[in-house]
């Protein structure tokens, strides 16, 4: 095998993986837990350490 | 003390205070080449003051001295806080501080002295080279043994966003700064011709990918949900949005050798995969603004917010802007004018410089016990003044590059050139006063924040923020 195929099969493995990963973040079951996850940045101790009350 | 129920805010301060400082310096110096452009009797005949050496001072100085403290105060500061945890190491985190410090001033030294290896943004000879190198392996032992004594289940992405930046930049800079020494202050690249063109540009433009983009986009995906009181738009478009730089990416640097002797090949792959650069970038400009949907009022009030938000603004400019001048019929107009300064410069000056001060002024006061700047209409006056020297800086330079372009192929019918170089850059000159202005204005917003900054701090003392306790993690 040349090594030019083996350069096209990386670049498929690299797009599949990609295709994999949106098809992971988009998945409808995930969706809380993203959800949750942004919400990180909120949990602290340190109240007047930032601008205000949490929603 | 109990050290393990705090934070490290100390390295954090540091970093937060010299990215101020550094930031007057570097532009500082960014103003004195351009006025040099306009009246070059200003280096005064004296060799160190030069155009060539202070060039690549200003631009080490704004990049690495400013932008890289940035980094430094800020993926301090989130890491921890999203990890709920304190710094892996105390010890290690205050010798990347200084030793950051020391080669910043080895810079600033040595590139007035003409000691150069000649490799745009890796200009830096190889003894500093190495220090720079000793840093970086210490910041990534720091972060990421931060994050593995996390104390929540989750990384959130602004971290993902350094992770990438600090294993990027390690990889690029230990692969570019490849010489064989000379002399202690003399080395050669260790690559030859085209392929030393080509590792240097895959340097170069992921050093911009990287240092001024990953990094800086982590510092987005914390201060702006912060700033608003809100989660981003969408996480999911986050993680999307992080791989797909990720992959994008290191093949864009071809697009800075367009119609050389690289291979045809790569320049065309380098304008694909710039193209294609146009969708993250994209991407992550709307998850970041929409992350205000429902709240634009707060654009009006908050100061801190403009910054962060206008800074994604030229973020998005100057990200549609690079895929077009990568396209190779463009670029063959663009290329060598100071269309290119001027898009930089949107870059610079108008994204990461922006999203950086925000950051900072977001930052600065919760080092010190305090929520907000001594005075929140000064931030808002930096605001209005650095935004107005960025117009003027980037329209001059558009003006001045586009015309130049046209006039150095502008060719009679005998195929003669119809101007001489000379006449290009007397065209040029009224730009380069207006480009002065605005850099001028630029500064002078610097120098606000500065006199702010110390302002806030006299009135205060340091002040270390306690670890949230695990039972408070769990969210409900």
């Amino acid at each position: 095998m040349d090594i030019n195929d083996l350069r096209s099969l990386m670049t498929l493995a690299a797009f599949a993986a990609f295709v994999g990963i949106v098809w992971w973040a988009y998945a409808p079951s995930r969706r809380a837990r993203f959800e949750r996850d942004a919400l990180l940045p909120f949990e602290e101790a340190d109240a007047p350490n930032h601008g205000g009350a949490r929603k | 003390m109990a050290a393990e129920s705090t934070y490290n805010y100390k390295v954090v301060r540091q970093f937060a205070v010299m990215t101020v400082v550094w930031g007057v310096v570097g532009m500082l110096v960014g103003v004195i080449i351009a006025a040099q452009l306009l009246w070059p009797a200003l280096n005064l005949d004296i060799p160190w003051l030069s155009y060539g050496r202070l060039r690549p001072l200003h631009t080490n100085a704004v990049i690495f001295a400013f932008g890289g403290c940035a980094l430094f105060a800020s993926s301090y500061y989130i890491v921890q806080r999203t990890a709920h945890a304190r710094l892996f190491s105390d010890g290690l985190a205050a010798f990347t501080f200084w030793g950051w410090q020391v080669v910043i001033v080895l810079a600033a030294v040595t590139l007035p002295l003409g000691l150069t290896s000649g490799k745009e943004y890796a200009e830096l000879e190889w003894p500093i080279d190495i220090l720079i190198a000793l840093v970086w392996v210490a910041y990534a032992v720091v972060f990421f043994g931060t994050l593995a004594k996390r104390k929540v289940e989750h990384i959130y992405v602004a971290n993902w966003f350094f992770g990438a930046f600090i294993l990027t930049v390690a990889v690029l800079h230990i692969v570019n700064s490849a010489a064989v020494p000379v002399t202690f202050w003399k080395s050669y690249s260790a690559y030859a011709g085209a392929q030393d063109a080509m590792v240097q540009w895959w340097y170069g433009h992921n050093a911009v990918g990287f240092f001024l983009t990953a990094g800086f986009l982590g510092m987005m995906y914390y201060f702006i949900p912060k700033q608003a009181n809100r989660p981003v738009y969408s996480y999911r478009l986050s993680v999307v949005h992080f791989w797909a730089l990720i992959f994008t990416y290191m093949w864009a640097g071809p697009h800075h050798l367009h119609y050389t002797a690289l291979p045809e090949w790569a320049q065309s792959l380098g304008m694909v995969f710039s193209l294609i650069l146009l969708a993250p970038s994209w991407g992550g400009m709307i998850n970041g603004i929409m992350t205000l949907s429902g709240a634009w009022h707060k654009l009006r009030t908050d100061p801190i917010l403009k910054f962060l938000i206008v800074s994604l603004s030229f973020y998005g400019m100057s990200t549609f802007e690079g895929p077009m001048m990568s396209i190779k019929t463009v670029n063959a107009l663009s290329h060598y004018t100071d269309w290119t300064i001027g898009h930089v410069h949107s870059g610079a000056l108008g994204w990461v410089g922006l999203v950086s001060m925000g950051s900072m002024y977001y930052l600065i006061p919760r080092l010190f016990g305090r929520t907000e700047m001594y005075s929140t209409n000064l931030v808002n006056v930096h605001f209005w003044v650095s935004t107005i020297g960025i117009v003027l800086y980037i329209a001059a330079m558009w003006i001045a590059g586009v015309m130049q372009g046209l006039m150095w192929r502008a060719v009679g019918e005998d195929g003669t050139l119809t101007y001489s170089f000379v006449e290009s850059v007397k065209a040029t000159y009224p730009f380069y006063a207006i480009r002065l202005l605005g850099g001028a204005l630029y500064l002078s917003g610097m120098l606000i924040m500065f006199y702010n900054m110390v302002k806030t701090i006299a009135g205060s003392k340091a002040v270390d923020a306690t670890i949230p306790a695990p039972a408070s993690a769990v969210h409900a």
